[in-house]
C-alpha cells in the first residue's frame, strides 16, 4: 500500500536545532544528527531541515551539518532555507541531502527550478510556497522572505507553474494557519493537489491527530509536515500513525 | 570487497554512506580487473535509461558486468540499476538494455490517485523465499522514487511486487543476480537489513 507521509521539520540555526514559536525566543534544542536519528526511530517518513541561520557568513556550516546527518540517517531528507543558486543546490545535494526546498529564490528566478530539475532531476527539487488568503477572499497570494512579503501573485497559478517548470514536489505552507494549531488549510491544499500531478506536502496549522486526518482526506495532501507539535512532544509520531491507520489512512508503521 | 560500478550515476554517495555505516569495505571503480576481482558488485543508478547505458558502453562496462554475473558472484542493481539489467524501457525507445534477464520497463500510468513519479513509502509483497529479504516481514515498507517500472518476463525471477495502480516488479532475485527498484539505502532499518543480507552472502 502506498502511504501518506509524516514529516517532522527541524529548524536549524548555526548547525544546531532550535525551537521557538514563530522564530522568536529560540532555544537550543540539540544536535541535528541526534534529533534526526531519534525521529527515524519514532517512525518519521522523511525529515525537513530548515536553515534559519541569519548571518550569511555561517551558511557554509549547513553543508557540514548535512554531511553529518547523511552519514547517520537512512531515510530521505530535504534541506531548505537560503538556497539561491544552482550551485547552492549542488552543494547541499553533494553533501548528502536527497532534496532541496527552494522558496523565495524560485519566485525571483523561476528558471532556478527548471535548471535544478534538469541538472539533478525533478525528484530532488521541492518548491516551497508560503501563501495567505487575500483579504477579499478571492484566492491566495504567494509570500516570500519567510512569509513576510506579499509577492502579489496568485498561489494556485504559481503552484501549477512550479510544477510545469519541473518541481518534483510542492511544500505548501499556509501563513493563515501556521502557528494556530487549528488545522491545515485544507481548501487551498486540495485545490493545488488536484490540479498538479506531483506530490503535495501540507504544512502549517497542525494541532491534533484529527488535523492530519483532515489534511489527508479533505486536503488531498500526499504528506503532512509539522514542527513544534513533534518537537514539544505534544504528539508522538507513533500515536499519530496508529490513529491514522485506524481511520483508514495508509501509513508506514 | 564490494565493487561499486562507477559510470557517473547519481545516488552512489548514498549507497556508499550505507555501506560505511554497516562497516563494509567497498571500492568505487570502473576498472575491469578491480571489478572482476571483487567478491560482490553493486550497480547503482538514478537518471535516464539511455544516459546510463551510453555511459556503461562508453566505459566498456557491459562485458565486465556480464562477465561478473557469469562468475556467479553476488550482484545487486539498485533503482535504475535494476531496470538496466532488462531488455528495454519505454523511457528510451530503441535503446538496448543489458538483457541479463528478460523483461521490459514501462511508464507508470498517471491518474487522479496515482501521481508520477512514484515518490514515497510503499509496501513490498514477497513472492518467494529469498536471500535478499531474509528476516524481513512481508508487506514491509521501502522508499521509492521512479517513473518507470519493471515487468519481468519470468515470474520466477520476481522476489517482490508493489502495487501502485499497476503491479511493479519491485525486487528481483535470480541465482546470483539481485535487484531492487526501491532505495534500500533510504529505507531505514528495513533497507539496511536488505543491504546487510546482500553483503553477508
Amino acid at each position: 500500500m502506498y502511504t501518506k507521509r509524516i514529516i517532522p521539520c527541524l529548524d536549524i540555526c548555526n548547525s544546531r536545532v532550535v525551537k521557538g514559536v514563530n522564530f522568536v525566543n529560540l532555544v537550543d534544542a540539540g544536535d541535528p544528527v541526534e534529533q534526526a536519528v531519534l525521529y527515524n526511530k519514532e517512525g518519521a517518513d522523511e525529515l525537513v531541515f530548515l536553515d534559519i541561520t541569519a548571518s550569511s557568513d555561517n551558511r557554509d556550516t549547513v553543508v557540514d551539518m548535512v554531511e553529518r546527518v547523511a552519514a547517520n540517517l537512512f531515510i530521505p531528507f530535504t534541506v531548505g532555507g537560503g538556497i539561491r543558486t544552482v550551485d547552492d543546490v549542488k552543494k547541499i545535494l553533494r553533501a548528502g541531502a536527497d532534496k532541496v526546498a527552494i522558496n523565495s529564490a524560485a519566485i525571483m528566478n523561476p528558471k532556478l527550478i527548471s535548471e535544478a530539475a534538469y541538472k539533478f532531476g525533478s525528484q530532488c527539487v521541492v518548491v516551497a510556497i508560503d501563501l495567505k488568503k487575500r483579504s477579499d477572499g478571492s484566492g491566495w497570494n504567494v509570500y516570500k522572505n519567510g512569509g513576510r512579503v506579499d509577492v502579489g501573485i496568485d498561489a494556485f497559478e504559481w503552484a501549477k507553474e512550479a510544477c510545469r517548470l519541473g518541481a518534483g514536489e510542492l511544500l505548501i505552507t499556509s501563513m493563515d494557519a501556521d502557528g494556530t494549531k487549528k488545522g491545515f488549510a485544507n481548501d487551498i491544499t486540495a485545490m493545488i493537489s488536484e490540479a498538479v500531478d506531483i506530490p503535495v506536502i501540507a504544512s502549517g496549522g497542525a494541532g491534533s491527530k484529527e488535523d492530519f486526518l483532515d489534511v489527508f482526506t479533505k486536503g488531498k495532501a500526499d504528506a503532512a509536515l509539522a514542527a513544534s507539535l513533534f518537537h514539544f512532544k505534544e504528539l508522538a509520531i507513533k500515536d499519530l500513525k496508529d490513529y491514522l491507520y485506524e481511520n483508514n489512512i495508509s501509513v508506514r508503521r | 570487497m564490494i565493487a561499486i560500478i562507477d559510470y557517473d550515476a547519481g545516488n552512489i554517495a548514498s549507497v556508499i554512506r550505507a555501506l560505511d555505516y554497516l562497516g563494509e569495505k567497498w571500492v568505487l571503480t570502473r576498472d575491469k580487473q578491480e571489478i572482476l576481482n571483487a567478491d560482490k558488485a553493486i550497480l547503482p543508478g538514478v537518471g535516464s535509461f539511455k544516459d546510463a547505458l551510453d555511459n556503461i558502453r562508453k566505459y566498456e562496462l557491459e562485458d565486465v558486468i556480464k562477465t561478473f554475473i557469469a562468475s556467479k558472484k553476488p550482484f545487486l542493481g539498485i533503482c535504475l540499476g535494476l531496470q538496466l539489467l532488462f531488455d528495454e524501457s519505454e523511457e528510451s525507445p530503441g535503446v538496448k538494455g543489458l538483457s541479463v534477464l528478460p523483461g521490459v520497463c514501462k511508464k507508470i500510468p498517471a491518474s487522479k490517485d496515482i501521481k508520477v513519479p512514484h515518490v514515497g513509502w510503499n509496501s513490498i509483497s514477497l513472492q518467494k523465499e529469498s536471500k535478499l529479504f531474509k528476516g524481513i516481514p512481508d508487506n514491509s515498507y521501502v522508499y521509492f522514487v521512479h517513473s518507470y517500472y519493471l515487468e519481468a518476463t519470468n515470474k520466477e525471477d520476481v522476489a517482490a511486487c508493489t502495487d501502485y495502480g499497476v503491479t511493479i516488479h519491485s525486487a528481483i532475485e535470480h541465482d546470483n543476480v539481485f535487484a531492487c527498484q526501491f532505495h534500500p539505502e533510504k529505507s531505514s532499518d528495513v533497507g539496511l537489513t536488505i543491504i546487510k543480507n546482500f553483503t553477508s552472502l
